[in-house]
Protein backbone atom coordinates (compact mmCIF):
# COMPACT_ATOMS: atom_id res chain seq x y z
CA UNK A 1 0.00 0.00 0.00
CA UNK A 2 1.52 3.25 -0.75
CA UNK A 3 1.83 6.46 1.24
CA UNK A 4 -1.02 8.63 0.43
CA UNK A 5 -0.27 11.10 2.78
CA UNK A 6 -2.91 13.90 3.68
CA UNK A 7 -5.36 12.43 0.79
CA UNK A 8 -5.63 9.68 1.16
CA UNK A 9 -9.61 9.59 1.80
CA UNK A 10 -9.83 11.48 -0.96
CA UNK A 11 -7.86 8.95 -3.68
CA UNK A 12 -9.31 5.85 -1.78
CA UNK A 13 -13.02 7.40 -2.30
CA UNK A 14 -12.57 8.52 -6.17
CA UNK A 15 -11.27 5.00 -6.48
CA UNK A 16 -13.89 3.21 -4.63
CA UNK A 17 -17.01 5.16 -6.07
CA UNK A 18 -15.75 4.90 -9.33
CA UNK A 19 -15.35 1.20 -9.64
CA UNK A 20 -18.08 0.78 -7.83
CA UNK A 21 -20.24 2.25 -10.49
CA UNK A 22 -18.16 0.72 -13.20
CA UNK A 23 -18.93 -2.93 -11.88
CA UNK A 24 -22.06 -1.61 -11.22
CA UNK A 25 -22.87 -0.94 -14.53
CA UNK A 26 -21.04 -4.15 -15.73
CA UNK A 27 -23.11 -6.09 -13.80
CA UNK A 28 -26.48 -4.60 -14.66
CA UNK A 29 -25.76 -5.31 -18.51
CA UNK A 30 -24.42 -8.67 -17.81
CA UNK A 31 -28.03 -9.65 -15.53
CA UNK A 32 -30.35 -7.63 -18.66
CA UNK A 33 -28.40 -9.93 -21.24
CA UNK A 34 -28.81 -13.12 -19.53
CA UNK A 35 -32.12 -12.53 -19.01
CA UNK A 36 -33.17 -11.69 -22.45
CA UNK A 37 -31.09 -14.16 -23.94
CA UNK A 38 -32.76 -16.81 -21.92
CA UNK A 39 -36.43 -15.16 -22.40
CA UNK A 40 -35.56 -15.33 -26.19
CA UNK A 41 -34.26 -18.86 -26.14
CA UNK A 42 -37.60 -19.73 -24.42
CA UNK A 43 -39.96 -17.97 -26.96
CA UNK A 44 -38.00 -19.40 -29.60
CA UNK A 45 -38.27 -23.01 -28.25
CA UNK A 46 -42.05 -22.75 -27.40
CA UNK A 47 -43.81 -20.18 -29.49
CA UNK B 1 -49.44 30.54 -43.19
CA UNK B 2 -51.14 33.87 -41.70
CA UNK B 3 -54.71 31.95 -41.47
CA UNK B 4 -52.79 29.20 -39.86
CA UNK B 5 -51.17 32.22 -37.31
CA UNK B 6 -54.66 33.74 -37.01
CA UNK B 7 -56.26 30.81 -35.91
CA UNK B 8 -53.82 29.69 -33.46
CA UNK B 9 -53.66 32.90 -31.79
CA UNK B 10 -57.67 33.10 -31.42
CA UNK B 11 -57.59 29.78 -30.07
CA UNK B 12 -55.22 30.86 -27.93
CA UNK B 13 -56.66 33.83 -26.66
CA UNK B 14 -60.54 31.94 -26.17
CA UNK B 15 -59.39 28.78 -24.97
CA UNK B 16 -58.23 31.36 -21.98
CA UNK B 17 -55.17 29.30 -21.58
CA UNK B 18 -51.23 29.78 -22.17
CA UNK B 19 -52.24 33.53 -22.41
CA UNK B 20 -52.92 34.81 -18.92
CA UNK B 21 -51.53 31.25 -17.15
CA UNK B 22 -47.79 32.03 -18.10
CA UNK B 23 -48.27 35.33 -17.49
CA UNK B 24 -49.57 34.75 -13.83
CA UNK B 25 -46.75 31.85 -13.29
CA UNK B 26 -43.99 34.35 -14.27
CA UNK B 27 -45.60 37.08 -11.73
CA UNK B 28 -45.35 34.15 -9.34
CA UNK B 29 -42.18 33.07 -9.01
CA UNK B 30 -40.66 36.43 -9.19
CA UNK B 31 -42.54 37.19 -6.22
CA UNK B 32 -41.41 33.83 -4.18
CA UNK B 33 -37.87 34.69 -4.67
CA UNK B 34 -37.35 37.50 -2.13
CA UNK B 35 -39.47 35.31 0.22
CA UNK B 36 -36.51 32.63 -0.65
CA UNK B 37 -33.59 34.55 -0.43
CA UNK B 38 -34.66 37.31 2.28
CA UNK B 39 -35.82 41.46 1.54
CA UNK B 40 -32.45 43.19 1.28
CA UNK B 41 -32.27 44.86 -1.40
CA UNK B 42 -28.42 44.92 -2.90
CA UNK B 43 -28.99 41.59 -2.89
CA UNK B 44 -32.22 41.29 -4.52
CA UNK B 45 -31.05 43.79 -7.55
CA UNK B 46 -27.56 41.62 -8.05
CA UNK B 47 -29.84 38.41 -8.69
CA UNK B 48 -32.57 40.29 -10.97
CA UNK B 49 -31.27 39.81 -13.86
CA UNK B 50 -30.93 35.54 -13.60
CA UNK B 51 -34.52 35.73 -12.25
CA UNK B 52 -36.23 37.43 -15.00
CA UNK B 53 -34.44 35.36 -17.09
CA UNK B 54 -35.19 32.06 -15.29
CA UNK B 55 -38.79 33.12 -14.38
CA UNK B 56 -39.51 33.54 -18.09
CA UNK B 57 -38.08 30.61 -19.61
CA UNK B 58 -40.21 28.64 -17.08
CA UNK B 59 -42.88 30.54 -17.82
CA UNK B 60 -42.64 30.02 -21.64
CA UNK B 61 -41.73 26.01 -20.64
CA UNK B 62 -45.55 25.56 -19.02
CA UNK B 63 -47.53 26.25 -22.10
CA UNK B 64 -44.96 24.65 -25.20
CA UNK B 65 -46.98 20.74 -24.25
CA UNK B 66 -49.84 22.59 -25.55
CA UNK B 67 -48.80 23.87 -29.49
CA UNK B 68 -49.37 20.28 -30.91
CA UNK B 69 -51.06 18.53 -28.51
CA UNK B 70 -55.06 19.40 -29.22
CA UNK B 71 -54.23 19.75 -32.73
CA UNK B 72 -52.50 16.05 -33.02
CA UNK B 73 -55.31 14.78 -30.62
CA UNK B 74 -58.30 16.43 -33.06
CA UNK B 75 -56.52 15.36 -36.30
CA UNK B 76 -56.05 18.78 -37.56
CA UNK B 77 -52.79 18.20 -37.39
CA UNK B 78 -52.74 15.52 -40.34
CA UNK B 79 -54.75 17.50 -41.74
CA UNK B 80 -52.03 20.53 -41.83
CA UNK B 81 -49.56 17.72 -43.28
CA UNK B 82 -51.95 16.77 -46.25
CA UNK B 83 -52.44 20.62 -46.79
CA UNK B 84 -49.92 22.92 -49.35
CA UNK B 85 -47.97 24.54 -46.67
CA UNK B 86 -44.85 22.33 -46.23
CA UNK B 87 -44.78 20.79 -42.37
CA UNK B 88 -41.65 23.85 -41.97
CA UNK B 89 -43.88 26.51 -42.41
CA UNK B 90 -46.22 25.09 -40.10
CA UNK B 91 -43.61 24.75 -37.33
CA UNK B 92 -42.54 28.13 -37.63
CA UNK B 93 -45.81 29.64 -37.64
CA UNK B 94 -46.97 27.34 -34.48
CA UNK B 95 -42.92 28.30 -33.01
CA UNK B 96 -44.49 32.30 -33.93
CA UNK B 97 -47.90 31.94 -32.41
CA UNK B 98 -46.35 30.12 -29.23
CA UNK B 99 -43.85 33.56 -29.15
CA UNK B 100 -46.69 36.47 -29.46
CA UNK B 101 -49.07 34.45 -26.77
CA UNK B 102 -46.63 33.78 -23.99
CA UNK B 103 -42.80 35.49 -24.99
CA UNK B 104 -43.91 38.99 -26.21
CA UNK B 105 -45.99 39.67 -23.21
CA UNK B 106 -43.68 38.06 -21.29
CA UNK B 107 -41.27 40.51 -22.45
CA UNK B 108 -43.55 43.75 -21.43
CA UNK B 109 -44.73 42.48 -17.99
CA UNK B 110 -40.78 42.10 -16.87
CA UNK B 111 -39.56 45.30 -16.75
CA UNK B 112 -42.44 45.67 -14.15
CA UNK B 113 -41.52 42.89 -12.38
CA UNK B 114 -37.93 44.07 -12.54
CA UNK B 115 -39.14 46.59 -10.05
CA UNK B 116 -40.04 44.35 -7.59
CA UNK B 117 -36.55 43.27 -7.47
CA UNK B 118 -34.98 46.79 -7.52
CA UNK B 119 -33.03 45.96 -10.92
CA UNK B 120 -31.16 48.50 -11.82
CA UNK B 121 -32.00 51.58 -13.63
CA UNK B 122 -29.74 51.01 -16.26
CA UNK B 123 -30.47 47.47 -16.88
CA UNK B 124 -34.40 48.43 -17.98
CA UNK B 125 -33.60 48.90 -21.76
CA UNK B 126 -31.62 45.68 -21.86
CA UNK B 127 -33.81 43.22 -20.44
CA UNK B 128 -36.36 44.51 -22.48
CA UNK B 129 -33.65 44.38 -25.28
CA UNK B 130 -32.50 40.14 -23.86
CA UNK B 131 -35.73 39.24 -23.83
CA UNK B 132 -37.16 40.56 -27.46
CA UNK B 133 -34.03 38.72 -29.03
CA UNK B 134 -33.77 35.92 -26.98
CA UNK B 135 -37.85 34.81 -26.38
CA UNK B 136 -38.10 33.78 -29.86
CA UNK B 137 -35.80 31.18 -29.77
CA UNK B 138 -37.57 29.70 -26.71
CA UNK B 139 -40.46 28.82 -28.27
CA UNK B 140 -38.68 27.54 -31.27
CA UNK B 141 -36.83 25.66 -29.59
CA UNK B 142 -39.81 24.53 -27.69
CA UNK B 143 -42.07 23.69 -30.56
CA UNK B 144 -38.90 21.32 -30.88
CA UNK B 145 -39.67 19.63 -27.84
CA UNK B 146 -43.37 19.85 -28.39
CA UNK B 147 -42.96 17.79 -31.40
CA UNK B 148 -40.51 15.10 -30.03
CA UNK B 149 -43.08 14.65 -27.53
CA UNK B 150 -46.51 14.90 -29.53
CA UNK B 151 -47.72 11.01 -29.51
CA UNK B 152 -47.00 10.52 -25.68
CA UNK B 153 -49.61 10.27 -23.23
CA UNK B 154 -47.85 12.02 -20.68
CA UNK B 155 -44.95 14.42 -22.01
CA UNK B 156 -45.39 17.05 -20.15
CA UNK B 157 -42.19 16.07 -17.61
CA UNK B 158 -40.37 14.41 -20.30
CA UNK B 159 -40.96 17.68 -22.13
CA UNK B 160 -39.25 20.01 -19.81
CA UNK B 161 -36.21 17.36 -19.05
CA UNK B 162 -35.93 18.00 -23.15
CA UNK B 163 -35.69 21.15 -23.76
CA UNK B 164 -34.58 22.80 -20.12
CA UNK B 165 -31.07 21.79 -21.23
CA UNK B 166 -31.61 22.95 -25.08
CA UNK B 167 -32.09 26.82 -22.91
CA UNK B 168 -28.82 27.04 -21.56
CA UNK B 169 -27.06 28.71 -24.18
CA UNK B 170 -29.86 31.70 -24.62
CA UNK B 171 -29.96 31.72 -20.63
CA UNK B 172 -26.33 32.34 -20.47
CA UNK B 173 -25.90 35.09 -22.72
CA UNK B 174 -29.43 36.67 -22.16
CA UNK B 175 -28.85 36.91 -17.99
CA UNK B 176 -25.28 38.05 -19.22
CA UNK B 177 -26.53 40.64 -21.44
CA UNK B 178 -28.74 42.28 -18.75
CA UNK B 179 -26.37 41.58 -16.08
CA UNK B 180 -23.59 43.58 -18.23
CA UNK B 181 -25.92 46.23 -18.51
CA UNK B 182 -26.75 46.40 -14.71
CA UNK B 183 -22.90 47.07 -14.25
CA UNK B 184 -22.25 49.62 -16.78
CA UNK B 185 -20.29 47.09 -19.25
CA UNK B 186 -21.52 47.20 -22.90
CA UNK B 187 -23.50 44.40 -23.40
CA UNK B 188 -23.27 44.49 -26.90
CA UNK B 189 -21.38 41.16 -27.41
CA UNK B 190 -23.77 38.89 -25.33
CA UNK B 191 -26.65 40.82 -27.49
CA UNK B 192 -25.14 39.68 -30.19
CA UNK B 193 -24.24 36.35 -29.79
CA UNK B 194 -27.89 35.78 -28.79
CA UNK B 195 -29.03 37.37 -31.75
CA UNK B 196 -26.84 34.70 -33.57
CA UNK B 197 -28.40 31.44 -31.91
CA UNK B 198 -32.31 32.97 -32.53
CA UNK B 199 -31.29 33.27 -36.08
CA UNK B 200 -30.03 29.81 -36.15
CA UNK B 201 -32.43 28.08 -34.33
CA UNK B 202 -35.49 29.79 -37.03
CA UNK B 203 -33.13 28.73 -39.38
CA UNK B 204 -32.10 24.99 -38.74
CA UNK B 205 -34.92 23.84 -36.20
CA UNK B 206 -37.73 23.99 -38.11
CA UNK B 207 -36.37 21.34 -40.34
CA UNK B 208 -35.91 19.53 -36.93
CA UNK B 209 -39.24 20.03 -36.20
CA UNK B 210 -41.19 19.23 -39.22
CA UNK B 211 -39.06 15.98 -39.26
CA UNK B 212 -40.41 14.96 -36.27
CA UNK B 213 -43.87 15.79 -36.95
CA UNK B 214 -43.61 13.94 -40.12
CA UNK B 215 -41.85 10.63 -38.22
CA UNK B 216 -44.63 11.07 -35.01
CA UNK B 217 -47.79 11.24 -37.95
CA UNK B 218 -46.27 7.98 -39.71
CA UNK C 1 -18.82 -7.77 -49.62
CA UNK C 2 -19.04 -4.04 -48.18
CA UNK C 3 -18.26 -3.04 -44.41
CA UNK C 4 -22.39 -2.84 -44.34
CA UNK C 5 -22.85 -5.82 -44.30
CA UNK C 6 -21.15 -6.05 -40.84
CA UNK C 7 -24.19 -4.54 -39.58
CA UNK C 8 -26.84 -6.86 -40.27
CA UNK C 9 -28.44 -8.19 -37.69
CA UNK C 10 -27.58 -11.66 -37.74
CA UNK C 11 -24.33 -11.47 -38.98
CA UNK C 12 -23.93 -9.10 -36.32
CA UNK C 13 -24.85 -11.82 -33.61
CA UNK C 14 -22.41 -13.85 -35.20
CA UNK C 15 -19.24 -11.61 -35.48
CA UNK C 16 -20.01 -10.56 -31.68
CA UNK C 17 -19.81 -13.72 -29.92
CA UNK C 18 -16.43 -14.67 -30.52
CA UNK C 19 -14.98 -11.20 -30.45
CA UNK C 20 -17.21 -10.22 -27.39
CA UNK C 21 -15.04 -12.16 -24.52
CA UNK C 22 -11.62 -11.22 -25.72
CA UNK C 23 -12.78 -7.46 -25.81
CA UNK C 24 -14.12 -7.81 -22.20
CA UNK C 25 -10.69 -9.94 -21.06
CA UNK C 26 -8.32 -6.95 -23.10
CA UNK C 27 -10.41 -4.27 -21.87
CA UNK C 28 -10.11 -5.86 -18.13
CA UNK C 29 -6.54 -6.58 -18.25
CA UNK C 30 -5.81 -3.19 -19.52
CA UNK C 31 -7.55 -1.50 -16.75
CA UNK C 32 -6.51 -3.84 -13.93
CA UNK C 33 -2.49 -3.05 -15.19
CA UNK C 34 -3.20 0.84 -15.83
CA UNK C 35 -4.58 1.40 -12.29
CA UNK C 36 -2.33 -0.91 -10.42
CA UNK C 37 0.39 0.83 -12.16
CA UNK C 38 -1.28 4.18 -11.49
CA UNK C 39 -2.13 3.11 -8.43
CA UNK C 40 0.94 1.74 -6.23
CA UNK C 41 3.72 2.14 -8.49
CA UNK C 42 3.76 5.99 -9.61
CA UNK C 43 5.01 9.17 -7.54
CA UNK C 44 2.87 11.52 -5.92
CA UNK C 45 3.30 15.10 -7.98
CA UNK C 46 5.47 17.20 -5.53
CA UNK C 47 2.61 20.00 -5.96
CA UNK C 48 -0.83 17.70 -6.18
CA UNK C 49 0.85 15.23 -3.63
CA UNK C 50 -1.26 11.90 -3.93
CA UNK C 51 -4.57 13.20 -5.50
CA UNK C 52 -2.35 13.03 -8.83
CA UNK C 53 -3.36 9.30 -9.17
CA UNK C 54 -7.36 10.33 -9.37
CA UNK C 55 -6.29 11.37 -13.07
CA UNK C 56 -6.38 7.41 -14.03
CA UNK C 57 -10.17 7.08 -13.33
CA UNK C 58 -10.65 10.90 -13.94
CA UNK C 59 -9.16 11.69 -18.03
CA UNK C 60 -10.17 8.19 -19.78
CA UNK C 61 -14.09 8.69 -18.19
CA UNK C 62 -14.00 12.36 -19.08
CA UNK C 63 -12.65 11.06 -22.19
CA UNK C 64 -15.15 8.45 -23.05
CA UNK C 65 -17.94 10.22 -21.65
CA UNK C 66 -17.48 13.07 -24.59
CA UNK C 67 -16.88 10.00 -26.89
CA UNK C 68 -19.68 7.89 -26.24
CA UNK C 69 -21.83 10.88 -27.28
CA UNK C 70 -19.96 11.26 -30.71
CA UNK C 71 -20.42 7.27 -31.22
CA UNK C 72 -24.56 8.23 -30.44
CA UNK C 73 -24.16 10.92 -33.02
CA UNK C 74 -22.44 8.76 -35.82
CA UNK C 75 -24.90 5.73 -35.06
CA UNK C 76 -28.51 8.30 -35.29
CA UNK C 77 -26.40 9.51 -38.44
CA UNK C 78 -26.26 5.88 -40.20
CA UNK C 79 -29.34 4.82 -38.90
CA UNK C 80 -31.12 8.39 -40.41
CA UNK C 81 -29.02 7.77 -43.76
CA UNK C 82 -29.29 3.80 -44.14
CA UNK C 83 -31.68 2.66 -41.88
CA UNK C 84 -29.31 0.17 -40.30
CA UNK C 85 -31.18 -1.22 -36.98
CA UNK C 86 -28.44 -1.90 -35.41
CA UNK C 87 -27.03 0.88 -35.22
CA UNK C 88 -29.99 2.72 -33.75
CA UNK C 89 -29.98 0.10 -31.07
CA UNK C 90 -26.31 0.32 -30.84
CA UNK C 91 -26.48 4.10 -30.29
CA UNK C 92 -29.77 3.22 -27.61
CA UNK C 93 -26.62 0.81 -25.63
CA UNK C 94 -24.23 2.86 -25.69
CA UNK C 95 -26.14 6.01 -23.69
CA UNK C 96 -26.32 4.83 -20.17
CA UNK C 97 -22.84 3.53 -20.95
CA UNK C 98 -21.92 7.54 -21.58
CA UNK C 99 -24.46 8.61 -18.48
CA UNK C 100 -21.79 6.47 -16.08
CA UNK C 101 -18.57 7.78 -17.60
CA UNK C 102 -19.76 11.11 -17.20
CA UNK C 103 -21.02 10.38 -13.68
CA UNK C 104 -17.65 9.00 -12.95
CA UNK C 105 -16.02 12.05 -14.61
CA UNK C 106 -18.30 14.70 -12.22
CA UNK C 107 -17.14 12.55 -8.90
CA UNK C 108 -13.94 12.21 -9.30
CA UNK C 109 -13.62 16.00 -10.36
CA UNK C 110 -15.21 16.54 -7.44
CA UNK C 111 -12.90 14.33 -4.76
CA UNK C 112 -9.95 15.91 -6.82
CA UNK C 113 -11.23 19.73 -6.48
CA UNK C 114 -12.27 19.32 -2.53
CA UNK C 115 -8.26 19.48 -1.88
CA UNK C 116 -6.76 21.14 -5.18
CA UNK C 117 -9.16 24.07 -5.76
CA UNK C 118 -10.43 23.94 -2.17
CA UNK C 119 -14.12 23.20 -3.39
CA UNK C 120 -15.68 20.34 -4.64
CA UNK C 121 -17.90 21.88 -7.32
CA UNK C 122 -17.67 25.26 -9.17
CA UNK C 123 -19.27 26.47 -11.76
CA UNK C 124 -16.43 26.29 -13.79
CA UNK C 125 -16.63 25.78 -17.52
CA UNK C 126 -15.60 22.17 -18.07
CA UNK C 127 -17.58 21.54 -14.59
CA UNK C 128 -20.57 22.81 -16.12
CA UNK C 129 -20.44 21.87 -19.71
CA UNK C 130 -20.33 17.97 -18.21
CA UNK C 131 -23.43 18.68 -15.98
CA UNK C 132 -25.28 19.99 -19.39
CA UNK C 133 -23.29 16.74 -20.93
CA UNK C 134 -25.32 14.59 -18.40
CA UNK C 135 -29.05 16.20 -18.62
CA UNK C 136 -28.42 15.40 -22.01
CA UNK C 137 -27.91 12.18 -21.81
CA UNK C 138 -30.98 12.21 -19.43
CA UNK C 139 -32.93 13.28 -22.28
CA UNK C 140 -32.26 11.09 -24.77
CA UNK C 141 -32.53 8.25 -22.66
CA UNK C 142 -35.79 8.91 -21.29
CA UNK C 143 -37.36 9.69 -24.69
CA UNK C 144 -36.03 5.81 -25.68
CA UNK C 145 -38.24 5.03 -22.46
CA UNK C 146 -41.32 6.91 -22.83
CA UNK C 147 -41.56 5.63 -26.54
CA UNK C 148 -43.13 2.58 -27.52
CA UNK C 149 -42.87 1.53 -31.46
CA UNK C 150 -39.01 1.08 -32.17
CA UNK C 151 -38.75 2.66 -34.94
CA UNK C 152 -40.60 5.56 -34.25
CA UNK C 153 -38.19 5.95 -30.91
CA UNK C 154 -35.06 5.64 -32.82
CA UNK C 155 -35.79 8.24 -35.42
CA UNK C 156 -36.91 10.92 -32.82
CA UNK C 157 -33.87 10.34 -30.54
CA UNK C 158 -31.72 10.31 -33.77
CA UNK C 159 -32.96 13.72 -34.44
CA UNK C 160 -32.83 14.75 -30.82
CA UNK C 161 -28.85 13.36 -30.78
CA UNK C 162 -28.64 15.48 -33.75
CA UNK C 163 -30.00 18.71 -32.49
CA UNK C 164 -28.26 18.21 -28.90
CA UNK C 165 -24.94 17.85 -30.25
CA UNK C 166 -25.39 21.38 -31.62
CA UNK C 167 -26.16 22.62 -28.72
CA UNK C 168 -24.28 20.84 -26.48
CA UNK C 169 -21.40 22.52 -28.45
CA UNK C 170 -23.14 25.67 -28.47
CA UNK C 171 -23.36 25.41 -24.77
CA UNK C 172 -19.81 24.61 -24.44
CA UNK C 173 -18.61 28.04 -25.76
CA UNK C 174 -21.65 29.70 -23.75
CA UNK C 175 -20.23 28.56 -20.79
CA UNK C 176 -16.65 29.39 -21.88
CA UNK C 177 -18.30 33.17 -22.38
CA UNK C 178 -20.14 33.18 -19.16
CA UNK C 179 -17.30 31.97 -16.64
CA UNK C 180 -13.64 31.51 -17.28
CA UNK C 181 -12.89 28.90 -14.71
CA UNK C 182 -10.42 26.91 -12.45
CA UNK C 183 -9.74 24.32 -14.58
CA UNK C 184 -6.35 23.65 -15.94
CA UNK C 185 -6.10 23.38 -19.97
CA UNK C 186 -6.08 20.10 -22.06
CA UNK C 187 -2.92 18.18 -20.43
CA UNK C 188 -2.68 15.42 -23.13
CA UNK C 189 -2.33 16.96 -26.85
CA UNK C 190 -0.06 15.82 -28.46
CA UNK C 191 1.64 19.04 -29.74
CA UNK C 192 2.43 21.03 -26.66
CA UNK C 193 5.60 21.48 -24.77
CA UNK C 194 4.11 21.52 -21.36
CA UNK C 195 2.70 18.25 -20.92
CA UNK C 196 2.45 15.75 -17.90
CA UNK C 197 5.67 14.09 -17.22
CA UNK C 198 6.34 10.46 -18.83
CA UNK C 199 5.89 9.15 -15.28
CA UNK C 200 2.16 9.85 -15.29
CA UNK C 201 2.21 9.27 -18.74
CA UNK C 202 2.25 5.62 -19.69
CA UNK C 203 0.04 4.63 -16.69
CA UNK C 204 -2.49 6.75 -18.38
CA UNK C 205 -2.46 5.37 -21.70
CA UNK C 206 -2.90 2.22 -20.58
CA UNK C 207 -6.04 3.25 -18.45
CA UNK C 208 -7.40 5.42 -21.38
CA UNK C 209 -6.89 2.17 -23.65
CA UNK C 210 -8.64 -0.07 -21.25
CA UNK C 211 -11.43 2.77 -20.55
CA UNK C 212 -12.08 2.60 -24.70
CA UNK C 213 -11.88 -1.21 -24.80
CA UNK C 214 -14.50 -1.09 -22.06
CA UNK C 215 -16.85 1.16 -23.79
CA UNK C 216 -16.96 -1.06 -27.06
CA UNK C 217 -17.09 -4.18 -25.09
CA UNK C 218 -19.83 -3.03 -23.00
CA UNK C 219 -21.27 -1.36 -25.90
CA UNK C 220 -21.66 -4.64 -28.05
CA UNK C 221 -22.75 -6.73 -25.51
CA UNK C 222 -25.71 -4.30 -24.80
CA UNK C 223 -26.19 -3.76 -28.43
CA UNK C 224 -26.74 -7.95 -28.30
CA UNK C 225 -29.30 -7.65 -25.72
CA UNK C 226 -31.50 -4.70 -27.51
CA UNK C 227 -31.33 -6.73 -30.85
CA UNK C 228 -32.34 -10.43 -28.94
CA UNK C 229 -35.29 -8.27 -26.98
CA UNK C 230 -35.69 -6.67 -30.29
CA UNK C 231 -36.32 -10.26 -32.19
CA UNK C 232 -38.09 -11.19 -29.22
CA UNK C 233 -40.84 -8.26 -29.03
CA UNK C 234 -41.58 -9.36 -33.12
CA UNK C 235 -42.05 -12.85 -32.05
CA UNK C 236 -44.45 -12.51 -29.81
CA UNK C 237 -46.62 -10.19 -31.94
CA UNK C 238 -46.32 -12.90 -34.90
CA UNK C 239 -47.05 -15.18 -32.34
CA UNK C 240 -50.24 -13.33 -30.82
CA UNK C 241 -51.33 -12.58 -34.71
CA UNK C 242 -51.26 -16.28 -35.67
Amino acid sequence: MPDLGAYAAEVLSAYAVSIALLVALIWMSYRRYIKVRAALEDVERNG
Amino acid sequence: MIALLWRDLRLAIRAGGGFGLGLAFFLIVVVLVPFGVGPETALLSRIAPGILWVASLLAALLSLDRIFALDYEDGSLALLATSPLPMEGVAMTKALAHWITTGLPLTFAAPVLGFLLSLAPEAYFYLLLSLLIGTPALSMIGTFGAALTVGLRRGGLLLSLLVLPLYVPTLIFGAEAVRRGAEGLDPTGALMLMGGITAGCFALLPFATAATLRINLR
Amino acid sequence: MSMWEYANPKKFMGWTRPVLPWTFALAGICLVVGLIWGFFFTPDDFRQGSTVKIIYLHVPSALMAINAWIMMLVASLIWVVRRHHVSALAARAAAPVGVVFTLIALFTGGIWGQPMWGTYWAWDPRLTSFLILFLFYLGYIALWEAIEDPDTAADLTSVLCMVGSVFAILSRYAVLFWNQGLHQGASLSLDKEENISDVFWFPLLVCIAGFVLLFIALVLMRTRTEIRARRMRALEARARRA
